[in-house]
This record gives structure tokens, C-alpha cells and sequence, in this order.
């Protein structure tokens, strides 16, 4: 395959598609609608499932049916409509099964803009719904980084039975960019043994997440538990950049993290020995990492399009083995790369006293 | 090492997004790193629109700049938000048919080409896009002509296929006059 010019939204769309995505149920909203837009077309070119929703509550809900029945469904949101599905997330997440969520974020809170955002950090790592889990959240910060975590996302969802959230922002949704798609892939035809898809001649299948004894839901919690222990300790995945002689560290994710490495180079033209840690899971975290990098640097700059989300997880990594500076732009507003250089100088200055 | 963080902007109808795309499409005709990102916000009909296309031997950082090596304008709110942006040492190219006023800096080249008039004298005022961003590609050499006209080729859709021919000799006026 070769490079083409290719828009986020319509790039990671296309990529579920070639993935084997079998249902896409979901409710337009700016910065992701062309993601609906290029599907409506295409999985009916193919006869496979294309439902646009009355809202979100109910596509969620169709995603969590659907998941139910072992075949390969995705939903796409923003902010305002990913906080609508938290509800049937949780309910996925208690019924242990597959499904794919990505939600390019916007400026919030409330209604917010359509611009690009990082603000959905706490809600997509932290607190995706209630009670005890936590779902894989990948965090691509290129077009080619999405599409290749569109395949990524499937994978983990499916061998772990857990969901995984895509963290993109507007910025990649609506940015073009050289990438290349993946071959196209079969549908896979064979459902997991686990799938609801009619009991005749076999036992029946139960798929819940009631239990209504505490002795039987602790024993669920447990067996959750459990697993979210492997996928941490098999499934953390970062990027560096020169971080090999470098004394201070940027960490940020996303289009930040790209911008991040041209801050890197700006510095290191100044004699700045600047490297780059890029988080592409943001759970679970690269804290192990973070925490060997504390040791090594003066000092850290988290940066985010957000109040500082991720700087909790940062700070709780490092754990006061190097002082750790942050700085955000909130609302919307893209950080640019002589602001963020500014403040690098500032924490040179700062740490050299 | 080429290098080129370019900023389209004019009304929206203009064309400042397309001419970016074609830049980006020529781009990775070329073997070279492209991105291009649109501002984009709830948008009316004869409102601003712009795009920011770096074209780069080197992978792309930061996709969105606050100073461009280069900046195309199309009309006069865009040389007044664009036009003291400009890295010293920078490209400006104006069109003249629609912009009243002269860029006073003396640190950066300034091509001014009445490029609306043009166009409509050769059958169509949007081609006036075409016309700057032949004059660009003239005066950076980012990327070859021919790529770009052989682009445009391929992305021109099927409605817009009987403006080819105009649409590649505007491209090749805004060189010439770029020279």
C-alpha cells in the first residue's frame, strides 16, 4: 500500500473497516462526524452495520448488545457524548466483553467548542464509568498512530474481553496527513465460544453484570482485578525521544506529544539537553519508566491541552525524585512550540539555580 | 533541507483550502512529510478559512505554527492577521485584485499578484487560488510544477473536470509571474 493523504476521522474509520469491523453504532458530533459520514457509506457497501442512534445512551447501548453477540463493533464520540455513554460503558466493562470506543476530544466542559482538547483525560482514564475497572486507553498522536491503533485497539479488546478507548483529539480528526491504511482483512466468521448467539443444543449462555450478592460480585471484582494486572503488566506501551543523555524531560501525549518533538529539536539547537517521553497507553501508564527518568533528569515538563490530567499520573510516577512543571492551554486553545519552549527554558533556569 | 510551514487563508469559497490540499497531495507525490489541518469552528458562507500545510523532508512535529515560512492571502483580513506573522526571511504572496493595501516589511519577499483580476479574464475568478499557488511553488521550489498540475489531475473531481486545462494554465501564469 502506499502513502496517501488522509484525514483523521476518515483514516481511523477506514481502518476499522479494513480491521473487520462487523457494527458501528454511533451519533454524529463535531470533531469526529466524517468518521459516521465516510462509514455510512462504506459498511453498507459491504453489507455490514451502519446505525446512526438517537443519541449516545442508545448507541452505546447497541454497542454493548451487539459486543454481546461476539462480533466486532466500535462507536466514535466527543466529550459531551462520550460523558452520555459512561453509563452502558460501565455495563460493558461488568459484563467482561470486547468493544472499541474512541473519542476525539473537544474544548470543554459543558457544550464547550469543537477545537481540540486533552480535558478528557481524568473521565477516559480515571472515572470511564462507575464502579471498579479500568478500560486500555491508547493515545495516538498521528494519523498513521491512530490507524495503526484502530487494529491495536480490536486486538487487546478481543484477548483481554475488555473495553479500550482511543484518546484523539480534534487536531487529529481533522488534520491530513501521509499515512497508509492496512490491507483489507476478512470479516471473521466464527463467534467466540462466550458470545450470546442462540443456545440451541448447547448450554445457554449468560451475559450480566448484576449480581446481587456481595460475596458473588466481590468474586467478579476479584477476577477483574486480576486481569487488570496483566494488561499492566504486559500492555504499557511509551515512546521516547533522545531521552538517552538527556537531563530534562517533556512528557505529554497526543498532538502535544508531536508538538513535543519539535520543542526537543528547538532546544537542542540551543544546547538544551532535552529529551521526550510520549505516553501511547495513558492506562495503563508508563509509570515505571517515569519513575527510572525522575532519577536521571533535573526536572520534567508535562504539557496538555487541559488544566494538568495527566501531571497527576506524572507527579505520582516521578514521586519527588525531580521537581515536575506543568503547563497547559485549556478551552480549545492549541499550545504552540516557542510557548512551550519558553517553559522549558523556565525549568532549566529554574533546576541550574 | 526543504522545509515549508505555509498558511491559506481567504474567504471561504476561495479556494485557500483546496490549494493547500493540492500543495500536501503534490508533497507526498514528491516523497516528502505532509500534514495539513484546516482551522476549522462553526463556519458560515463568506467567512474566514484557513489551512496550514508543512511540507518537509524531516516527519512533522508540530502540525499547527504560529509563524510560517510562508503565507498565501487572499483577501484583506488575511494579510492583517497573517502578514506580520511571517518569519523574517519569509514568502508573502497577496492578491492584489482584492487586497487594498501593501505589506511594509522590508525582511520578508512580498509577491503581489492580482490574481481575482486574472482569472476572471481567464474564464473563472476562483481560479485565482491556482494562480498563487503557482507563484509559490515558483518562488520556493518546495515541489515541482509538474507534480502539482499532474495532482491536480487527480484530485479534481468529475463536476470540476472542464476547469483542468484553465485551472493548469493559472497555475502556470502565477509561476511566470512569480519569476
Amino acid at each position: 500500500m502506499a502513502k496517501e493523504l488522509l484525514k483523521g476521522n476518515v483514516a481511523f474509520a477506514e481502518a476499522a473497516v479494513r480491521n473487520g469491523l462487523q457494527a458501528y453504532f454511533g451519533y454524529p458530533i463535531t470533531p469526529q462526524s466524517e468518521a459516521l459520514e465516510h462509514l455510512s457509506g462504506r459498511m453498507l457497501e459491504l453489507d455490514r452495520v451502519f446505525l446512526q442512534a438517537e443519541s449516545e445512551v442508545a448507541a452505546i447501548n447497541m454497542v454493548y448488545g451487539a459486543a454481546c453477540s461476539g462480533v466486532r463493533v466500535m462507536t466514535s464520540t466527543s466529550g459531551p457524548g462520550f460523558s452520555l455513554m459512561t453509563e452502558g460503558l460501565s455495563y460493558i466493562a461488568g459484563s467482561e466483553i470486547p468493544a472499541v470506543v474512541i473519542n476525539m476530544m473537544r474544548g470543554g466542559p459543558g457544550l464547550g467548542n469543537i477545537q481540540p482538547s486533552q480535558a478528557d483525560y481524568f473521565l477516559m482514564v480515571k472515572t470511564a464509568g462507575h464502579g471498579d475497572f479500568h478500560p486500555i486507553v491508547l493515545a495516538p498522536s498521528s494519523v498513521q498512530e491512530i490507524i495503526d491503533m484502530v487494529g491495536l485497539a480490536f486486538e487487546l479488546a478481543e484477548k483481554y474481553r475488555t473495553l479500550v478507548y482511543i484518546a484523539g483529539d480534534g487536531a487529529i480528526g481533522q488534520m491530513m496527513e501521509s499515512a497508509e491504511l492496512p490491507p483489507m482483512q476478512e470479516v471473521r466468521q466464527e463467534r467466540p465460544a462466550w458470545a450470546t448467539t442462540g443456545a440451541q443444543g448447547r448450554e445457554p449462555n449468560l451475559i450480566n453484570s448484576l449480581y446481587l450478592g456481595a460475596k458473588a460480585l466481590e468474586e467478579v471484582n476479584l477476577r477483574l482485578q486480576k486481569k487488570l494486572a496483566e494488561i499492566k503488566a504486559h500492555e504499557i506501551r511509551w515512546q521516547e525521544y533522545e531521552t538517552e543523555d538527556a537531563d530534562l524531560l517533556l512528557v505529554a501525549y497526543g498532538t502535544v506529544g508531536r508538538i513535543c518533538t519539535s520543542v526537543m529539536r528547538e532546544a537542542r539547537k540551543q544546547g538544551l539537553k532535552v529529551g521526550l517521553l510520549r505516553p501511547q497507553t495513558l492506562w495503563p501508564f508508563p509509570e515505571e519508566r517515569i519513575h527510572e527518568l525522575a532519577g536521571q533528569v533535573r526536572g520534567m515538563l508535562v504539557t496538555e491541552m487541559s488544566a494538568g490530567q495527566m501531571l497527576e499520573d506524572v507527579e505520582r510516577s516521578a514521586a519527588g525524585k525531580c521537581p515536575v512543571k506543568f503547563y497547559g492551554r485549556m478551552g480549545g486553545v492549541v499550545p504552540m512550540v516557542d510557548e512551550i519552549l519558553a517553559e522549558v527554558q523556565k525549568l532549566d533556569e529554574e533546576v541550574s539555580r | 533541507m526543504k522545509h515549508e510551514e505555509t498558511i491559506f487563508s481567504g474567504f471561504g469559497g476561495q479556494g485557500a483550502l483546496f490549494a493547500g490540499q493540492l500543495l500536501a497531495y503534490t508533497g507526498i507525490a514528491e516523497n516528502l512529510y505532509v500534514t495539513w489541518i484546516p482551522s476549522y469552528g462553526p463556519e458560515m458562507r463568506g467567512g474566514t478559512a484557513n489551512c496550514t500545510v508543512i511540507v518537509s523532508e524531516e516527519e512533522v512535529g508540530a502540525p499547527i505554527i504560529s509563524k510560517p515560512t510562508a503565507a498565501i492571502v487572499l483577501n484583506l483580513p488575511s494579510l492583517e492577521k497573517y502578514g506580520p506573522l511571517v518569519k523574517p526571511g519569509g514568502l508573502l504572496i497577496v492578491n492584489e485584485s482584492l487586497v487594498p493595501a501593501r505589506c511594509e516589511r522590508d525582511d520578508i519577499r512580498v509577491i503581489y499578484i492580482p490574481a481575482s483580476d486574472i482569472a476572471t479574464e481567464m474564464g473563472n475568478p476562483r481560479m485565482a487560488n491556482m494562480l498563487l499557488l503557482g507563484a509559490f511553488v515558483q518562488a520556493t521550489g518546495i515541489v515541482s510544477l509538474e507534480t502539482v498540475m499532474s495532482e491536480l489531475e487527480k484530485h479534481l473531481s468529475e463536476r470540476q473536470r472542464k476547469w483542468l486545462e484553465p485551472n493548469k494554465e493559472a497555475l502556470q501564469k502565477g509561476a511566470e509571474l512569480a519569476r
